[in-house]
């Protein structure tokens, strides 16, 4: 199990990568696909077959087809010529960033974290009840609020953009 | 024999021969055959003969050899690579489509388990929603190969197809919201043995079709729509942009293209057995309590198996019958009238299953 989750975690991280260097944009937005798949792979080894399945549909299935829809309308076959600058801001960014992933990796490799089940919902239990109906009783109860407030905010972006498609054709 | 008995019992080996069994002896040659039987039952239609000339000393197996002329021909031609086309992306573009046709059939049982044996490769908890997720990356195949093939046809094609199936993904979830809630959960198993009960004492199955008339409908058609056939085939569009996405395409990466389809059409039929049709349970049967497990298992095998080929023949005859529609037309009929009607179904199949059951 632990080897599986190497090799996905692995390829993650150079796809992720692959974005960052890949020149053509359409291969940048298949390798942000190839790190959502594994992604969803290394959710199916945590048992979270449901979280898994929405990923991939969501992630690699609807938003990156709509990311390949507009490349594909607006980008030539030749690499973009992005000149890299370095100027202050840049640098400010990179210590920035920097610093945040040294003391990420330092909480990570620290050996007061231990591995091994917590909460109030272990395997057995999520089994018992089923982890579709399990999240759809909590977001139901316990976290109704945050809920309705996606909600809303997803109803605000839809009215935006029919507003904004409605204004370019009067 | 002890000894293949118990390399039979490991589970590995188990989902292997059933991957095996289903991609080989199912999906594969009914997507094969599919399209000889296509073009017979179009001759059919337009009062023609058909393919009916490759033969093998003069027998001819009234234009069954042509599955292996058309076969060969595919194997042999030149697989061209237009100028300027992004070559890695135009070569693997054919076999996303396929890939995802193939992995409809893994959560699909097509008889009922004896003992621990089941007939069905997996059956996850997500089960129906791992169907979605399939489905959505079969877009990648026409978006790939409408954007590598540097072909003004094939960009529109592509462009076409990929703004069409993202709209009807969206209400085919929809659609089978009412299904999720009359049997209480996405596994596939779950909801085959829901369809097993029975209303009025023996007299109705309770099948997805009595109970989720409308979802029926809805999802029939977000289904043909994701196959890109008629009357939604304006992503191919033959008679405006040629062939659309996989125009460029020859020899065996367009015949991908093709099989895919007609893989695409098996998934649709067996998912629509499976859903709404009963899938594998034969009704009545229950009333027969002395019947030998064997010939349960067979009879089972056969319905699913009839039921499955009537809606591929079905699907075709959908094809041939019906004009096509305007790409605008699939748009506006998307959005703007199964949305809504998909959304009034799961609203009103949620009343109703609070209030009766």
């Amino acid at each position: 199990m632990l080897t599986l989750f190497y090799i996905f975690a692995a390829i993650s991280i150079i796809c992720a990568f692959g974005v960052l260097f890949m020149r053509n944009p359409i291969h940048c937005a298949l390798m942000l696909v190839g790190t959502f798949f594994c992604l969803g792979g290394i959710y199916v080894m945590l048992n979270a077959e449901f979280v898994a399945v929405i990923q991939v549909l969501v992630y690699a299935g609807a938003i990156m087809v709509l990311f390949l829809f507009v490349l594909m309308l607006l980008s030539t076959n030749e690499p973009s010529q992005v000149a890299v600058k370095w100027d202050a801001a840049k640098m400010l960014a990179v210590i920035i960033t920097g610093g945040i992933f040294i003391q990420v990796a330092s909480i990570f490799s620290d050996s007061a974290l231990t591995l091994g089940e917590k909460g109030n919902y272990p395997l057995e239990k999520i089994e018992e009840i089923g982890s579709i109906t399990l999240i759809g009783q909590l977001l139901f109860t316990e976290y109704v609020l945050p809920f309705e407030i996606i909600s809303i905010l997803l109803l605000v972006a839809v009215i935006g953009a029919v507003v904004i498609a409605k204004r370019r054709f009067n | 024999m002890d000894l293949i008995l118990e390399i039979l019992s490991i589970p590995l080996v188990q989902s292997i021969l059933k991957i095996a069994f289903i991609i080989l002896l199912f999906a594969m040659p009914l997507g094969t055959v599919l399209t000889l039987m296509e073009r017979k039952w179009s001759a059919m239609i337009q009062d023609r003969v058909g393919p009916n000339r490759a033969n093998v000393g003069n027998y001819t197996g009234n234009g069954l050899l042509h599955l292996a002329a058309d076969g060969l021909k595919s194997i042999f031609k030149e697989d061209t690579i237009p100028q300027g086309a992004n070559g890695f992306l135009y070569l693997i573009a054919p076999f996303f489509g396929l890939i995802a046709g193939v992995a409809t059939f893994a959560i699909i049982p097509i008889a009922g388990p004896i003992g621990d044996f089941t007939f069905q490769v997996t059956d996850i908890e997500p089960g129906l929603l791992f169907i979605f997720a399939i489905t959505s990356l079969s877009v990648y195949g026409a978006v790939l190969a409408g954007t590598s093939s540097n072909s003004k046809f094939a960009l529109l094609g592509g462009t076409r197809a990929s703004a069409q199936m993202i709209s009807y993904e969206v209400f085919m979830g929809l659609a089978l919201m009412g299904i999720f809630m009359v049997y209480g959960s996405t596994r596939v198993s779950d909801i085959v043995n829901g369809q097993n009960e029975y209303w009025f004492g023996n007299l109705i199955p309770m099948w997805g079709v009595f109970t989720q008339p409308l979802g029926f409908f809805l999802f029939f058609t977000a289904l043909i729509a994701e196959t890109k056939r008629a009357p939604f085939d304006a992503p191919e569009g033959e008679s405006e942009i040629v062939a659309g996405y996989f125009l460029e395409y020859s020899g065996m990466r367009w015949s991908a293209f093709m099989l895919a389809e007609y893989v695409a059409v098996a998934g649709v039929a067996v998912l629509m057995t499976t859903l709404f049709f009963g899938g594998y349970h034969v009704p009545w049967l229950h009333l027969w309590e002395s019947a030998p497990q064997w010939l349960v298992t067979l009879l089972q095998i056969g319905k699913f198996s009839i039921v499955t080929i009537f809606f591929c023949w079905l699907q075709i005859q959908l094809r041939w019958t019906l004009p096509k529609f305007r790409f605008d037309q699939t748009m506006s009929l998307g959005w703007k009238k199964l949305l809504p009607l998909s959304l009034a179904n799961t609203a009103l199949t949620a009343v109703v299953v609070l209030a009766f059951m």
